[in-house]
């Protein structure tokens, strides 16, 4: 895709030519991905498609072969070993670079040892060290905002699927990320459950966060996405805005996918 | 039973709890940070560790305690290098024998169970602290470590519950602690049911308020586990909104 300059000055998530092989099997082969600030990009794909792939070799909690990751304008350096492969060639760096980007997991992950409250400031508090009663207050507004302001003393124990995964969100948030990553926030949750996350969601698409989203939820995609990518085989198979990719879909592949 | 002379036997018994106490808290304490250390090397994936944790596990816990005792406490002095290292008089004390033994044997076992700890942290929970840019040793601070101890604190219980009473051994190597004055008595009045009775008493005393301190602990420390306190309210309510 061209970009124009100034909009590429504002590039909150750039990604290029990303592999990555697990054994034999190659789930990526090379996929790019520019993500400009405000921007929401919503990745579909069937399952093995490589779409969760992707997205954990964004923060490195895969270790992609080889390709590039920049994340607000600082590029994750990395350095080859043996067979082909890579590794990040500084930890400090990817630590510093995954504090800016929020993940979101398919199965909440909240620290069950830790009350609602506890687990949005771990962060901010200990890896940011910011100042204990600021991250306090702004846990309270963010758990307030995602409408868990009166758990914030319980365990995730004690919690719905759905108000875990509002916790999750929250506790991403709480560290005030330039890129929010969603891998499949809704597969985990009963039916009734996916529309309070999904309501979240939206309203932070709303406010102008950059985002992207593994989901299943095509309704979603479309309506709250700037753009719509389709992965197939460890490939981008579709790009572009929710109407071109849905309307007019030149992708047997793809237009077979939405039909399920 | 003479009741006067069970009274004496247990003012004299008495007397030596605090070596007894001296013995299992010193090298439950020494032997919990070797157990750690051990329990790392075991899950560290390096294979030379991995080995070493294996092969000692293996041997401290193949063996019989009173044989590590004698092993150390006769067998080290017969080593000329060891009577004239900087160890010795460390080495040459019965006390400090005993708590190498009594360390050295509670790590193999300890190590174990902390493994388990380890093993049971659910690795969800440590993706989330690594996505949160943790760098390793605060992901295993602060997410990690309390997890397994938490699981691994029941087991660990049993294994201090254990030392508590593996410390009568000692008595073999000279040292007057809660047997071994208990031995004594019995050599000098041949009356084996009331200093062993009373002796049977102390342990199980201190064993009874060590099994307490282990459950407030573990209550202590998790909360998570338990419903919280409106949970009856919230289930009428439907809490799963």
């Amino acid at each position: 895709m061209n970009l124009p300059l100034s909009a590429a000055k504002s590039l909150a998530l750039s990604v290029k030519d990303l592999h990555k092989s697990f054994g034999a099997i190659e789930v990526l082969k090379g996929i790019s991905l520019d993500a400009r600030e405000g921007e929401v990009v919503s990745i579909l794909g069937s399952s093995g498609s490589g779409k969760s792939t992707f997205l954990r070799c964004i923060n490195m909690l895969e270790t992609p072969d080889s390709g590039s990751v920049t994340v607000s304008g600082e590029t994750i350096r990395m350095l080859p070993v043996r067979n082909g492969k890579s590794k990040p060639a500084d930890i400090a760096q990817v630590d510093r670079v995954r504090s800016k980007l929020g993940m979101v997991f398919q199965s909440f992950n909240l620290w069950t040892h830790k009350t609602i409250l506890e687990n949005v400031i771990e962060a901010p508090v200990h890896v940011q060290k910011r100042p204990r009663k600021e991250c306090i207050e702004e846990a309270e507004a963010l758990l307030a905002k995602v409408g868990i302001a009166d758990k914030r003393n319980q365990y995730p124990s004690h919690l719905s699927g759905g108000q875990q995964q509002r916790a999750a969100i929250a506790r991403a948030l709480a560290m005030r990320p330039d890129v929010m990553l969603f891998d499949e926030p809704t597969s985990a949750l009963d039916p009734e459950l996916v529309g309070e996350v999904l309501r979240v969601m939206r309203s932070l698409a709303e406010e102008g966060r950059t985002m992207l989203i593994v989901t299943h939820e095509m309704g979603f995609a479309r309506d709250v996405s700037s753009r719509v990518i389709f992965l197939h085989k460890g490939l981008v198979e579709e790009d572009g805005s929710p109407r071109d990719v849905f309307e007019n879909s030149r992708s047997d592949r793809f237009r077979q996918f939405i039909k399920g | 039973m003479d009741w006067d002379f069970t009274q004496e036997t247990f003012v004299s018994l008495v007397s030596a709890l605090p070596l007894t106490l001296a013995l299992a808290g010193t090298s439950i304490a020494l032997g919990a940070i070797l157990a750690l250390a051990l329990a790392l090397a075991r899950t560290s994936g390096i294979v030379v560790l991995d080995w070493f944790a294996r092969a000692y596990v293996f041997v401290f816990r193949g063996t019989p305690l009173l044989v590590q005792i004698f092993l150390i406490y006769y067998g080290l002095s017969q080593f000329p290098a060891i009577r004239h290292s900087i160890f010795w008089p460390v080495l040459r004390e019965a006390y400090w024998c005993a708590v190498m033994a009594l360390s050295l044997n509670t790590a193999a076992y300890a190590s174990e169970i902390i493994r388990g700890g380890l093993l049971s942290v659910p690795h969800g929970q440590v993706e989330a602290a690594r996505a949160c840019g943790m760098p390793r040793l605060m992901v295993f601070r602060r997410i990690v470590l309390p997890l397994a101890i938490r699981q691994a604190l029941p087991g660990y219980g049993n294994e201090m519950i254990s030392m508590i009473k593996a410390t009568s051994l000692a008595s073999i190597i000279t040292l007057m602690e809660v047997t071994g004055v208990a031995a004594r008595i019995i050599s000098e009045t041949y009356r084996a049911i009331e200093v062993f009775v009373v002796a049977g008493f102390i342990y199980l005393t201190i064993n009874f308020l060590l099994t307490r301190l282990v459950q407030l602990v573990e209550f202590k420390l998790s909360p998570h586990l338990r419903q919280p306190e409106n949970a009856a309210q919230a289930a009428i309510a439907g809490d799963a909104r």
